[in-house]
């Protein structure tokens, strides 16, 4: 299937979903503490997205019985909000989408509970950085696979895995769509950037190995060897000059 | 939320077995049994011991896999 290009018009109603994801998104992070359920954090966001009248892409995707998926730990992505309780020096990704005027944008971000080891620390920092290295290589012009080695060799070269069996993705009227966005390639492969393009670039990185496997519930992936994961992710734009990221609060440049 | 992907890595095969079938070492001293994908079989790509490919795992069963691609 070919990867849809977006008007502006569309980026713009990505742009205003987005920007209410990242609302969201940062009063979640604000009250992040030990002792609070990760049902709760279900709860909230089932209210704010309620009260400004957008909708959970998660919910029912496949299945999926939450608004928002929290993952713990070893746990990389899609764990499901419910009786655990945070604790502290417990790192946890929440991964967020949102459907606004019919289309979507896609966000998370890994914190740590109250105080967490300075390994822990830098985990969640290098995922970021890794972030923001792939969103730096998604320019017109350059290759898919500038972005997923922009990611993999940041990621790589200060000691951490990047996850292989799962993937960012293109994203519009649906939430997964073309291209697949890997965290690990070659520079110089994969399609060629354009305008329009509108992209879910996350990289998922692990201390140990990157191999994962998937708990009994059938959504949450651990990673095999148990170690600390940490996973960051925004929706960007490709635009003639830097990408756009569509997801972030006011003024955050890559 | 993230998409579920197949896995592609580059191995180096170690042995031909019957029916196109190879035993492929991955980078990571894993050791998969793979297969020649239809299009290389079409193309009458030669494998052999020794040659590096990329094997396309399936995220269900990583002891097999699919050899994709042969590398120079």
């Amino acid at each position: 299937m070919a990867v849809v290009l977006k008007s502006d018009r569309e980026i713009g109603l990505i742009r205003q979903g987005g920007r209410i994801l990242a609302e969201v998104l940062q009063k979640l992070v604000e009250g992040i503490r030990p002792g609070l359920n990760t049902a709760e954090i279900d709860r909230f966001v089932r209210e704010e997205f309620d009260r400004r009248g957008v909708y959970p892409s998660f919910l029912g995707y496949r299945g999926f019985p939450a608004a928002v998926c929290v993952s713990v730990n070893e746990e990389i992505v899609h764990g499901i909000p419910g009786r655990r309780v945070l604790e502290e020096g417990d790192i946890v990704s929440i991964d967020l989408g949102v459907i606004y005027k019919g289309y979507q944008a896609d966000a998370a971000i890994t914190v740590g509970v109250g105080k967490v080891s300075p390994e822990a620390e830098r985990l969640i920092r290098t995922t970021e950085e890794a972030l923001l290295a792939g969103i730096r290589a998604a320019k017109a012009g350059a290759r898919l696979g500038d972005i997923s080695w922009a990611i993999q060799s940041y990621a790589e070269s200060r000691g951490y895995s990047v996850v292989r069996e799962y993937v960012g993705h293109g994203i519009g009227r649906e939430m997964h769509e073309e291209p697949p966005v890997p965290n690990y390639g070659r520079p110089g492969t994969g399609i060629v950037l354009r305008k329009g393009m509108v992209l879910a670039i996350e990289p998922m990185l692990v201390v140990g190995d990157w191999r994962t496997r998937v708990l009994d519930d059938g959504w949450t992936v651990v990673t095999a060897d148990g170690t600390l994961a940490a996973h960051a992710e925004h929706t960007i734009a490709i635009t003639n000059g830097e990408a756009e990221i569509l997801t972030a609060l006011d003024g955050v440049k890559p | 939320m993230a998409k579920k992907e197949k896995i592609e890595v580059e191995g180096v095969v170690v042995e031909a077995l019957p029916n196109a079938m190879f035993r492929v070492e991955l980078a990571n001293g894993h050791q998969v049994l793979a297969h020649a994908s239809g299009k290389m079989r079409m193309h009458f790509i030669r494998i052999a011991p020794g040659d590096r490919v990329l094997v396309e795992l399936s995220p269900y069963d990583l002891t097999r896999g699919r050899i994709t691609y042969r590398l120079q």
